[in-house]
């Protein structure tokens, strides 16, 4: 029977080419997972690692990343050929490698170590001549080993083609090809933002979350210590999968649960900060549509997007707004709050993202040098802590939060995607506060994953014009609009592609990550009772007390455009 | 300015006949072996010898010069690289070889004013005395088409190229021809890419010319990396115009109006003769906006490439170009659809750009006939190694080696027998006395395993040792290697590991056999060209010699007595008298011993320098 599909026959099974752009596209549809280490379908094709290799019929090799599929194509994926050939290109990626798997942060979800499993690699025949190299560690987000890089170069596209950074690149050649920022200089001095996404795609451990538990167990054995944790709303609905439950499932009780059975004294929910973050970016808004000055509004919530702004647009920094991260409200709050108490308050912030540990490092935190958040640990590293402690977190019944700032709104836990903020901050200028009003503002076009999303919406008699931008390509492109003229009232900005559900703080999870976790979070809003930030009675209690004068030096911060050590 | 078509003719008559007007002429190779030699040296004594003898002489071609008026011009490469500083005399076609500052003088008053031949300074052998340059076996055999002016023209004047002919072929192909004819008359000539792949050029431009996208690009290769090939530097230096010639014609069969030179900015001369050969094509409206009064225009950048090898492979070339690191990338798609700046782009080296003009004013069917059916041309080679004559040659496509090494080349030195031949650099393979009658063309190559790459020829005579020869070239690939594909990165250097260590007498049992499992990997799985024949020089001399690689690793003996690490130096007690020279001459103190007893060398220590040897009175100390 003839028929005008197009078919490639891949391992002898028919498979319908419908306008992949690669084979090996196509052979996964085939359910067929080829080995790669340097393809990702949001980057370019690199065809470095040669591990997709197939043989056509007539014997040819090629790699499928970069092949086009073709009607009539006939495809082998596992001959004795390509099996003798991936074990050797594994072969000699181990055998440069330092190969200290038991030691290694990314045990146990290393593509290398995977991979050497999957294709039974028994024996490596190579001399093993890893020149042991010093660690970047010079960065408070990140470190970097190049004794354990593959140079996929995952990493460099990610940090230039996604983030438009380029903090880093290949220097030398041969093998002696190394990563490296320009200059070799450390990271630290280097042009990188913190944002982690390198992380996120290295398959190795080479570019790792710095890890800061070590020290925190201490802090929490130290009797002196009152030590208090916020968890970011992103948190809850990534954390699950590695603990044995379902990938976006919103287990904020476990956590609250698991934390305190870590040894915090009080745990507290960082979404209480972001309701605070839409009242007084609200105010903000609003001062600056009456004004006229200082528009479009910039979003300052994410560290990464604040350094780049402030490398790359120094100028525009008048836009970006003055209010502190809700990770920062939370803390100077918190610290403000046990300023008398007896004991020495540690402010603990649990955190999807690498660049709040940055963040939490800057001088506009700090108070007599001593700074608001004292460490901030990513998703990843409190994996780790729970399973340190023995703790089954699959079986905790939930708990919640600390009574003192135990109120929050849904209009703060979406905060940890994109499109978040702007969904909340509208939900609070908009006059209509019915359930009705709430969806109609959830379809204002702010949610969804696109890199790049506009809408407006009308304020009274006001046109609003707003972009959220996820990624910080996406971000530089619109900033570059905004230079030439084209006019924005609000720009929301996240560094990480998807928002904070998909930070680099997160674990690294296979499938559809990203809106797994932003349905988590768009659930538990609809779930709470209150969900919009004014109606949060906590804000009431705080502006009348705490806050009472000082919403500007508790709330706000001026980033003087320079760049930070 | 050159305005119309005849106001080229026109101008180009005029040149014609000052050069013609212009008898003798003395022609000195400025190549640069011969600038090493010290040509520029004997350029200026030989024109202040002129200068004192009162003989006018013109160091640029003049309309209105004297009648006696001497020629006196720096030209490309001759070739005859073994014999410079090479001076022609015309219109004799005296060639002079070997010539010094001081023999200047003689050759002013003997030659040019007193009209003798010097027999001393012509080329000589076998009792032989060859006066004209094109008596001498090296040139005879040889077809000097691409390289007809190489030796022959000043290679920094375009008045020069004017009066043999320059331009004719741009003149042909933008008033007589279009688009559609050029292309199909290269596709006709055959002409296949000299760089190294042989993709037939017309194929290729055809392609480009397709292509909706109106900006396209020109670009040519010159980043001639492979060791001991000069082909394209010597074309850029000698013949800078015929190249340029070359690209303006593609630009116009292909609708691109932009060039771009890619030159190795280890060739200075060729850069700067480029630079003024643009210049001067510019000055006269031969590039530029409107090339003479039509509406093609055209213009050329030289990039200049840092030295990287990878940087000849296309895309690795265009990312050099567009400024960012030279690696190349995977296809589709390929240079002609998306290549410079994400352009159309024709890709083709100096040596088939400079082909183009010939085959536009003569014809594809005059191309056709020389070379072989399928390798159409001819192909400058080249000629380095253990041979008389080294140099740069130029014979029909599908000459054999014979040929080549035996009648160009003038045989192996003295004493020594042929033993292999490398063709085709670090990419290609060895060739032994079983091909010595095989054609070299692109497709009998391949069939043996070597390819004819961008040219070059390394002769190696029976005391080279082939182990050795393969660790060389896998030496430079593994230091070439761009580092973007682990197969290419990590074998080439796990192949230099196993190569080194059978030099130096540590080679074990299966290492042949890794070497050829790794040759395996990287041919098939590489990503580029360079990874995919990284492995050639490899599994050909384990194919041709392998009962080299096993006197090395299961004896510990290097057969030629050619590796270091194998060699042993020892004293004969039954010969050695104590006189304690050697150990004088040692510079690491490895001899030792009582005076008038035998001496001993302390392997450890020695260094193999073998100065101790001829110290030796009683030839007592010895090699094994």
């Amino acid at each position: 029977m003839m028929s005008d599909k197009k078919i490639a026959m891949i391992d002898g099974i028919p498979v319908q080419i419908e306008g992949e752009k690669n084979l090996l596209e196509l052979i996964r549809k085939a359910g067929i997972e080829l080995p790669t280490f340097c393809y990702y379908s949001e980057l370019s094709v690199y065809g470095a690692c040669r591990l997709c290799v197939f043989e056509d019929e007539r014997g040819n090799i090629d790699a499928a990343c970069s092949a086009q599929p073709w009607s009539g194509m006939i495809v082998k994926t596992n001959t004795e050929r390509l099996r003798t050939y991936r074990k050797m290109i594994l072969e000699l990626l181990l055998a440069t490698h330092c190969g200290e798997c038991t030691a290694c942060e990314d045990n146990g979800t290393c593509k290398l170590q995977e991979f050497a499993t999957r294709f039974h690699i028994e024996n490596i025949r190579f001399p093993k001549n890893t020149q042991k190299l010093d660690v970047d560690t010079s960065s408070p987000c990140i470190t970097k080993d190049q004794s354990k890089c593959i140079l996929c170069g995952d990493c460099v596209r990610m940090c230039s083609e996604i983030q438009n950074v380029g903090a880093i690149d290949f220097a030398y050649r041969s093998s002696k090809t190394t990563i490296s920022t320009a200059f070799n200089e450390p990271l630290a001095e280097s042009n990188c933002v913190g944002c982690g996404q390198c992380v996120v795609v290295c398959p190795t451990g080479a570019i790792m979350i710095r890890n800061e538990t070590n020290k925190l167990w201490k802090e929490l054995d130290d009797p002196n210590n009152k030590v208090i944790v916020q968890i970011a709303p992103a948190v809850r609905v990534a954390i699950g999968e590695s603990l044995g439950v379902k990938e976006g499932e919103d287990v904020m009780g476990k956590i609250t649960a698991a934390l305190r059975r870590l040894g915090f004294a009080e745990v507290f929910d960082t979404s209480t900060g972001a309701d605070l973050t839409v009242l007084e970016e609200a105010a903000e808004f609003a001062q600056r549509l009456e004004s006229g000055k200082n528009l479009p509004l910039m979003t300052s919530c994410c560290p990464a997007w604040v350094q780049y702004c402030e490398d790359n647009f120094p100028e525009m920094m008048s836009h970006v707004s003055s209010c502190r991260s809700p990770m920062q409200m939370m803390g100077s709050i918190l610290k403000e709050y046990n300023k008398d108490s007896d004991k020495r308050t540690v402010n603990v912030a649990v955190m999807p993202c690498t660049a709040k540990k940055y963040e939490a490092a800057r001088d506009e935190f700090k108070k007599d040098g001593v700074p608001d958040i004292d460490y901030v640990i990513t998703t990843r590293e409190l994996i780790q802590m729970i399973r340190e402690s023995g703790i089954v977190f699959s079986e905790l019944d939930p708990e919640t939060v600390d009574v003192a700032f135990g109120t929050m709104t849904g209009a703060g836990v979406i905060f940890g995607v994109t499109g978040g903020v702007t969904e909340a901050v509208l939900r609070h200028v908009s006059p209509d506060k019915s359930r009705t009003g709430l969806r109609l503002t959830a379809l204002s076009g702010a949610r969804g994953m696109d890199g790049v999303k506009e809408t407006s919406v009308m304020l009274g008699e006001r046109e609003v014009k707003i972009a959220i931008v996820s990624g910080l390509k996406n971000a530089y492109e619109i900033m570059e609009r905004v230079k030439q003229g084209e006019k924005y009232d609000f720009i929301e900005v996240m560094a990480c592609p998807g928002g904070c559900v998909n930070g680099a703080g997160q674990p690294v999870t296979t499938g559809n990550r990203k809106q797994v976790r932003a349905q988590g979070l768009y659930m538990a809003d609809n779930a709470s009772n209150i969900r919009l930030a004014e109606q949060n009675p906590l804000m009431t209690e705080l502006y009348g007390g705490i806050l009472k004068g000082r919403e500007h030096e508790l709330l706000h911060v001026h980033y003087d455009g320079k760049k930070h050590d | 300015m050159l305005n119309n078509r005849q106001a080229l003719i026109n101008f180009r008559a005029e040149w014609q006949k000052a050069y013609e007007a212009e008898k003798t002429k003395i022609l000195i190779c400025a190549g640069t072996g011969c600038i090493a030699g010290g040509a520029y040296e004997v350029y200026d004594r030989i024109k202040e010898v002129l200068d004192e003898n009162g003989i006018p002489c013109s160091v640029e071609l003049q309309k209105e010069a004297p009648e006696n008026v001497v020629g006196l011009k720096q030209c490309g490469c001759h070739g005859f690289c073994e014999m410079g500083v090479l001076v022609r005399i015309e219109p004799q076609g005296y060639l002079y070889t070997k010539v010094k500052v001081q023999d200047c003088e003689e050759i002013i008053k003997e030659t040019i004013i007193g009209g003798k031949h010097i027999e001393r300074l012509a080329y000589q052998k076998g009792g032989t005395v060859y006066k004209e340059q094109e008596e001498i076996p090296f040139y005879i055999k040889q077809s000097r088409v691409v390289l007809e002016h190489c030796g022959h023209i000043d290679a920094n004047c375009i008045k020069d190229y004017l009066a043999t002919g320059g331009y004719t072929a741009l003149e042909k192909a933008l008033f007589d021809m279009d688009a559609d004819t050029i292309v199909s008359e290269i596709s006709e000539s055959g002409l296949r890419g000299r760089g190294g792949g042989g993709f037939p050029a017309g194929r290729k431009w055809s392609q480009v010319k397709r292509q909706a996208e109106p900006q396209k690009y020109i670009v040519c290769n010159g980043d001639e990396g492979d060791p001991g090939a000069f082909m394209d530097r010597s074309i850029m230096e000698g013949d800078p115009h015929r190249m340029l010639e070359g690209m303006l014609i593609a630009g116009i069969a292909c609708g691109s109006s932009v060039g771009y030179i890619y030159v190795r900015a280890e060739y200075p001369i060729a850069v700067s003769r480029l630079r003024k050969a643009i210049e001067q094509a510019t000055e006269f409206g031969l590039l530029g906006d409107n090339i003479l009064g039509t509406d093609f225009s055209f213009k050329i950048h030289i990039n200049r490439g840092a030295g990287a090898f990878v940087c000849g492979e296309g895309s690795a070339m265009t990312a050099s170009i567009e400024g960012k690191r030279g690696m190349p990338r995977v296809k589709p798609p390929r240079t002609v659809e998306q290549g410079l700046f994400g352009k159309p782009t024709v890709l083709n080296n100096v040596e088939t750009f400079a082909n183009v003009p010939m085959i536009i004013t003569r014809g594809s069917d005059w191309f056709k006939n020389i070379g072989t059916e399928k390798s159409s041309g001819t192909k400058a080679f080249a000629l380095t190694g253990n041979i008389q004559n080294t140099g740069l040659i130029e014979v029909p496509m599908g000459a054999t080696l014979r040929d080549i090494i035996f009648d160009i080349g003038g045989g192996m030195p003295e004493g020594t027998g042929f033993k292999a031949v490398q063709i085709g650099g670090p990419s290609g393979g060895c060739l032994t006395t079983e091909h010595m009658d095989m054609p070299l063309d692109f497709d009998s190559l391949k069939k043996v395993g070597a390819m004819i790459g961008s040219g070059g020829l390394v002769v190696m005579d029976d005391k080279t040792c082939m182990v050795e020869v393969a660790r060389f070239f896998m030496n430079f690939t593994q230091h070439e290697s761009c580092g973007k594909c682990v197969p290419c990165r990590e074998g080439t250097k796990r192949m230099l590991e196993i190569l080194e260590r059978i030099v130096n007498g540590e080679g074990q049992e299966g290492d042949m056999e890794m070497l050829l499992e790794l040759a395996d990997v990287i041919t098939a799985t590489s990503l580029c060209g360079l990874g995919k024949t990284a492995a050639n020089p490899v599994v050909s001399t384990i194919g041709r010699f392998k009962d080299e690689y096993e006197a090395h690793i299961f004896e510990k003996r290097c057969p030629t007595g050619n590796c270091q690490k194998l060699k042993s130096i020892f004293i004969d007690p039954e010969l050695c008298k104590g006189c304690t020279k050697c150990a004088k001459v040692c510079p690491v103190d490895a001899i030792s011993g009582k005076v008038k007893e035998p001496f001993v060398i302390d392997g450890s220590k020695c260094i193999k320098c073998e100065a101790c040897i001829p110290a030796c009175p009683f030839n007592a100390i010895k090699e094994g």
